[in-house]
């Protein structure tokens, strides 16, 4: 939240983050498409401390059938966190966070989706958060949009996300848990690199209107890197090494 | 150059300017983008892209391998490995002096049968209405069903049919592709519906190697000497 007396050291007079990073410096991703057998597109990301798989299924028919529309396919997501994910178990049963996030993330996917192509039908994506360390929301988008794409199912860009935020007044890439708890602000954003839109940006904290176009423009080039990480990941399952 | 194929991703701008969007792209300002992993073709004046991964879409005309589920007293539910069920309607076996009450559905086709049939026609609002009653097309009574990716079917197939020829000629087997990616070997010997079928599953995992046809030639021929 915004304001909050940060305990720790934050950003150090070097400007080095607590994790050792600099201020426009994201953590270490790692993505593989595919992986998952039963499922029709799936992918996997490491993205720092964060650990993500996602499964996604169809277009298939949709059950029960009263949700199916006449006129566009249907999204369906899932975001979900392990017992084990966090440090105290973690209830199983879907929570308020857990339901905003499905949501969110959903509306984040649903401009890059062409649905209207298969009507009646739905696409499913689950999301398990195995190990969960600060942004997984923008790292489980991430990985939806690569699983979507393994999946076959059409779309007018990839998403690809990241957060930018706040820490002792200065505007950082890639916020992790300890710069997420103790910091000023937090501002994920989801962006689809070709068409250069942005399809999920939320705020948590309180930012000047300068402070806010630079977090906006801090976070669109975080996510041009994650971009080309989809991209490698993609092009090695399907093109061998890199692609051309 | 710009007609060289390419391989590209969901996103990936094709090409810019004057061309027709075909498969697979979307036309966004002047850019053509693709919106699928695979391998993009530029034709004259349109463009494409082949697609590497994703389900079975309907297509008007296609020949497609579907399995009997169920049937109505006037029609019968085909799995044809898509997102919707073919559908089947009974006059088109019986002709058309069909009468429910008189003919029994089960009798010429019950669950679990294969069948070779034709999308006749296939909307937005509906599912695929398909036909058998062609040359060719009906029960499949013989052979072994082999499930590949329906977006290798292209590959499976070869340019102007090289590869599926090969493949029977080397092996003396029939085979028959639906183009959902459901495939029916018959052949009178077993050795021969091994090796198609072995050939048809390396295509199937191998589909994106360059010189495909030739592992699959060495891997027929090399069984023909032993």
């Amino acid at each position: 939240m915004g304001g909050r007396d940060a305990t720790m050291v934050l950003l150090d007079e070097n400007g080095i983050r607590c994790d050792g990073r600099k201020v426009d410096e994201t953590r270490r991703i790692m993505i593989r498409a595919g992986g998952l057998k039963n499922a029709d597109g799936s992918a996997y990301i490491e993205f720092g401390d964060n650990k993500i798989l996602v499964g996604v299924f169809g277009p298939r028919d949709v059950h029960p059938k009263h949700m199916s529309n006449t006129d566009t396919g249907i999204l369906r997501v899932r975001y979900h966190m392990e017992p084990f994910s966090v440090g105290e178990r973690k209830n199983p049963a879907p929570s308020r966070r857990e339901i905003e996030i499905s949501k969110v993330i959903k509306e984040a996917l649903e401009p890059a989706v062409m649905l209207e192509k298969f009507p009646r039908t739905a696409v499913d994506v689950f999301i398990e958060v195995l190990q969960a360390d600060g942004g997984t929301r923008c790292a489980a988008l991430t990985a939806a949009s690569v699983a979507l794409a393994d999946a076959g199912i059409p779309m007018r860009d990839m998403v690809a996300a990241v957060a930018a935020g706040k820490v002792a007044d200065t505007v950082i890439l890639d916020v992790n848990n300890e710069e997420d708890q103790a910091g000023q602000a937090d501002m994920p954003i989801g962006y689809m690199p070709s068409l250069d839109k942005i399809t999920l940006l939320q705020l948590d904290g309180v930012l000047t209107p300068e402070e806010y176009k630079k977090c906006v423009d801090v976070g669109v080039k975080g996510c041009k890197i994650v971009y080309e990480l989809q991209k490698k990941a993609l092009n090695d399952k399907y093109f061998g090494n890199g692609g051309d | 150059m710009d007609n060289k194929r390419k391989y590209v991703i969901p996103g990936d701008v094709v090409t810019t300017g004057p061309f027709r969007p075909e498969q697979n792209v979307i036309l966004e300002g002047n850019k053509i983008i693709s919106t699928t992993i695979g391998i993009s073709e530029i034709y004259d004046d349109s463009v494409r892209v082949i697609p590497l991964t994703g389900k079975y879409i309907p297509k008007i005309n296609d020949l497609v391998i579907g399995k009997v589920i169920s049937h109505t007293s006037l029609s019968w539910e085909l799995d044809i490995n898509s997102c919707y069920v073919g559908f089947l309607p009974a006059q088109d076996v019986f002709g058309r002096d069909f009468s429910a009450h008189a003919d029994e559905l089960s009798s010429k086709l019950a669950s679990g049968d294969l069948v070779a049939a034709r999308i006749a026609n296939f909307d937005r609002t509906r599912d695929p209405l398909i036909t058998i009653s062609d040359r060719d097309l009906g029960k499949i009574d013989s052979g072994d069903l082999v499930k590949i990716s329906p977006s290798k079917v292209p590959r499976l197939i070869g340019k102007r049919g090289s590869m599926i020829q090969m493949i029977e000629m080397a092996t003396n087997a029939a085979v028959t592709i639906g183009q959902n990616g459901w495939v029916v070997v018959s052949c009178e010997t077993p050795e021969g519906l091994l090796k198609a079928k072995k050939a048809i599953e390396m295509i199937n995992e191998k589909a994106h190697v360059a010189n495909l046809t030739d592992q699959v030639k060495e891997m027929l021929e090399i069984k023909d000497e032993s």
